[in-house]
């Protein structure tokens, strides 16, 4: 696609829905449209706004418009030994960065190097009154105003429309292995809390119901020394693993029955629902395939202190996929889509049924 | 407001000792580490539960009473300034650690608990928290996480933001909110950054659960001397492109290297015009590959001196004599008045350049420490507050580096904050449109707007007025608004 700048196309379409009163639904590449609830309105595709601004690797930050590929800042980036530390999974060869910034999704190396709300540095955004603005900058420290850049992080583009994003980058290991050990539940999440509280150079893992998978990346000497200090024997295919698992394209993602996210506290022990289990994170992140109720699975994640979100519903018209909020944080969400959206214009109803 | 009414309805939620109004009780209280701004609050309060600080807050939003949350008060933006008719809300008492969990590697503690204190206690565990900002022996987790604070070894384990993972927070009105979970994220937006660097604007702070590190296995620092600062400020850019990211990569210059060293017997080359501090950690191998590394990048660049920490006494050392670096400078100089513009890296030779330029045009000299790794600037103005006229040309020397920070792309406030300090420089940054963004988003949590009035944003009026005198990018500021 070619480089452009389309935001005042975009800003004279937000001031037409403003006036009519017609809410919009965000579009980049369609390749989240499956998760979360459905948005309200006429679609507005802000795929064209796209293209590198900068790039500078001694920086280490890249700035994009939201409609850049996501393949592409990633290509730009390992062309430069760097990449983006969060891992963001695609789902669809169309991802954009702005849907990946929307959504907040982050991969394996998550737990270790942080997501993407993370690395975000800045953000130029359109708001529900019209107005470009923008937030942050290219600096890596910078505490004035606000954090808005992170609060447009996840907002689902119920906020406004991300125009263009400044993220922090980083060098890629100079080695990476993957090892893998046989255990059971218990003792593979009680490994991972253990490992996790010692300095090794660990950016992922995963517990198939089988097999523990661990990845070190680091200096070779780093990931040589930890890699016989944890034990288990090396995975061929290292980056096969990972990126399937990111891709949901593992086998345990493969299934009609609903699949739920649940982000909990890292030392939670099995949580005793039917269905299947796929743990990532340190035990962070727990993926369930299973028929039991929502209520069930929330009130079991609410437990252990987390959140639970209905991933793939295989039905847009699913009711509830977020995680319900305390009527007092429901309020203060509310007040801010007022405070950015006055109008309700955009992606209504695309987190929650209430705005 | 009546403030015999304020008094006794105080009196009613809190004990006689836990509420101060005299003058002289008052007095401790009147200024935070900017001590250039002072003000008497009405009243001070010291709360020590939670039902408390509800109770007061519901009180002053009923009263319509202004509310100015204060930790340990080491602030350097005026952040913890008083209002002189408000309650100044300090969470000193809130003092406790409240648990460790080593196996999910948290620790949940109250706001007024110090930044050190917490590595502290979790280092039976072979644990810490990384952010460490210099005043870290004093200041507290809630005054950290109002500021984002930073710290030297924040170039590799990020700021505040990224190492907290809950809050409990009251607004105003005497709602508790529970903001983040246990997990490593949460339903709904990310309130938990947007009031991490919120500064007291958005409800007070009442308990963080923070994340905590395994203490790295091994770490070293390597003191590099350079006969130029510039040259200093290439090696750095080249340190990040060889794809190293140090735990700390700190810059002194000449001024303060020779302060620090008279103060504290840090072992600075004191002949040098600046030094590197570049501090290394992990397992034992990386290190080793890393300290060859950054050696040889370090000579490369024109470094005069090369030299790696003998012993961890000898690393102690040289941090001791960067820790110690305001402190050092305020032995030197009546007062001091500490800058925090953060910069593009390769902008670093510039911004130097001028600021020396200008400590000339001022004749008012400058020491320079900061985290270079970041592009995180702390020129410290030498002043005498006492010689008339000096410090009405410190903050107009100051508000000038802070605009060349934004014109090169950088910001005024890297980690200290916004404050009373730089609310003009706020204009400078920020349009109308954004300024206006951020009191809705102020608004949304404080509809009265009576947590921490007059700090961190600027009012239109106070932009129009400030802009009078200034011409950002060749535009006038804030045309729509009546000149005053
Ligand atoms: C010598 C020296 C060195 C320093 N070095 C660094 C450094 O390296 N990095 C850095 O980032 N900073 C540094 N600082 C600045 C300062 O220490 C930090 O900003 C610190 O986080 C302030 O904490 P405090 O407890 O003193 O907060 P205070 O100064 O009491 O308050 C700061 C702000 O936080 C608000 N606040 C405090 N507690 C709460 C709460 N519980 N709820 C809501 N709002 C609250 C206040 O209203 C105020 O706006 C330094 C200061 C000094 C004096």
């Amino acid at each position: 696609m070619t480089p452009q700048d389309i935001s005042l196309d975009l800003q004279v379409r937000v001031n037409h829905a403003i006036e009519n009163k017609t809410p919009l639904s965000i579009r980049g590449g369609n390749s989240k449209l499956f998760y979360g609830r459905e948005a309200v309105g006429d679609a507005i595709d802000i795929s064209q706004n796209c293209g590198i601004i900068s790039y500078e690797p001694t920086e280490l930050v890249i700035t994009a418009r939201a409609g850049t590929a996501l393949s592409l800042i990633e290509q730009t980036l390992a062309d430069n030994n760097q990449m983006l530390p969060f891992e963001p999974p695609y789902y669809a060869e169309t991802a954009t960065l702005g849907g990946t910034i929307a959504c907040n999704l982050s991969g394996p190396r998550r737990a270790y190097t942080g997501a993407a709300r993370d690395f975000v540095l800045g953000c130029k955004i359109l708001n529900g009154r019209g107005e470009i603005i923008s937030f942050g900058g290219e600096v890596m420290k910078n505490v004035a105003g606000y954090d808005v850049s992170r609060l447009m992080t996840g907002d689902l583009g119920t906020l406004g429309i991300l125009l263009e994003i400044s993220l922090k980058v980083l060098p890629r290991p100079e080695a990476e292995i993957t090892l893998t050990l046989e255990r059971d539940t218990e003792k593979a999440l009680a490994k991972l809390n253990r490992l996790a509280q010692v300095d090794f150079p660990l950016s992922a893992s995963c517990y198939d119901g089988d097999r523990l998978f661990l990845r070190l990346s680091g200096t070779e000497g780093a990931v040589k020394s930890s890699k016989k200090a944890i034990g288990g024997e090396v995975v061929k295919s290292n980056q096969l693993i990972w990126h399937k698992i990111k891709e949901q394209q593992h086998g345990f993602f493969f299934t009609k029955k609903p699949l739920w996210r649940l982000s909990v506290a890292a030392d939670t022990p099995p949580i005793n629902i039917d269905g299947k289990w796929l743990y990532e994170w340190n035990g962070a992140l727990r993926w369930l395939v299973s028929n039991a109720s929502a209520e069930i699975i929330r009130t079991a994640a609410e437990k252990a202190g987390g959140h639970a979100i209905r991933y793939r519903h295989h039905d847009q018209n699913c009711a509830d996929v977020f995680h319900p909020l305390p009527t007092n944080l429901l309020g203060i969400h509310q007040k801010l889509k007022q405070a950015f959206d006055p109008h309700g214009i955009f992606n209504r109803g695309r987190m929650y049924a209430e705005f | 407001m009546d403030k015999i009414q304020l008094l006794s309805e105080l009196s009613q939620i809190v004990p006689s000792g836990a509420l101060l109004h005299q003058q002289e009780d008052l007095r401790p209280y009147e200024c935070d580490g900017l001590s250039a701004y002072r003000e008497l609050p009405l009243v001070v309060v010291l709360p020590n539960t939670i039902d408390q600080v509800r109770a007061i807050l519901q009180l002053c939003y009923r009263l319509e009473v202004p509310v100015v949350a204060r930790g340990a008060g080491t602030g350097l933006s005026g952040g913890a300034l008083p209002h002189k008719n408000g309650v100044l809300l300090s969470l000193v008492k809130f003092k406790q650690i409240l648990a460790i969990n080593p196996q999910r590697c948290t620790a949940v503690v109250q706001p007024g608990v110090r930044n050190l204190a917490i590595s502290e206690a979790v280092k039976p565990y072979g644990l810490y928290y990384a952010p460490d900002p210099s005043s870290q022996i004093a200041c507290t987790i809630g005054g950290n996480v109002a500021e984002n604070s930073g710290g030297v070894h924040c170039l590799k384990y990020g700021l505040t933001v990224h190492n907290i993972q809950q809050l409990k927070v009251i607004t105003i009105d005497g709602e508790l909110l529970t903001i983040g979970g246990n997990g490593l994220d949460s339903a709904g937006f990310d309130l938990l950054a947007i009031m991490t660097g919120s500064e007291g604007m958005l409800g007070v702070i009442v308990e963080v659960t923070v994340k905590l590190l395994p203490i790295p296995d091994r770490a070293q620092v390597i003191l590099a001397a350079f006969d130029d600062i510039v040259k200093a400020g290439e090696a750095v850019g080249n340190i990040i492109s060889a794809g190293i990211i140090p735990a700390g990569l700190e810059m002194m210059d000449k001024l303060a290297i020779q302060a620090a060293e008279d103060f504290v017997h840090a072992g600075y080359p004191t002949d040098a015009e600046a030094i590197l501090l570049c501090e290394v950690d992990g397992s034992n191998a990386e290190v080793s590959e890393h300290i060859l590394k950054v050696r040889g990048i370090l000579t490369q660049s024109g470094a005069t001196q090369v030299r790696t920490a003998k012993d961890e006494a000898e690393r102690m050392s040289f941090w001791k004599g960067r820790k110690a670096a305001f402190p050092a400078v305020g032995r030197i100089a009546p007062d001091y008045y500490c800058m925090d513009g953060t910069i593009p890296r390769k902008q670093l030779p510039h911004v130097l350049k001028t600021i020396s330029n200008l400590s000339t045009e001022y004749n008012l000299p400058v020491a320079n420490v900061f985290h270079a790794g970041d592009g995180n600037l702390h020129p410290l103005i030498l002043y005498d507050a006492n010689k008339r006229g000096e410090l009405e040309r410190t903050e107009e020397f100051g508000g000038k580096i802070l605009q060349l920070c934004v014109d090169v792309g950088g910001t005024i406030t890297g980690e200290h904050g916004v404050g009373v300090e730089k609310i003009n420089q706020m204009c400078v940054q920020f349009n109308t449109e954004e300024l206006t963004q951020f009191h809705a988003i102020k608004s949304a949590f404080d509809d009265k707007g009576l947590l921490n009035p007059g700090k961190a944003v600027p009012t239109l009026h106070r932009c129009a007025e400030f802009g009078a005198m200034h011409v950002h990018k060749g535009k006038l500021p804030f045309p729509e608004l009546e000149r005053f």
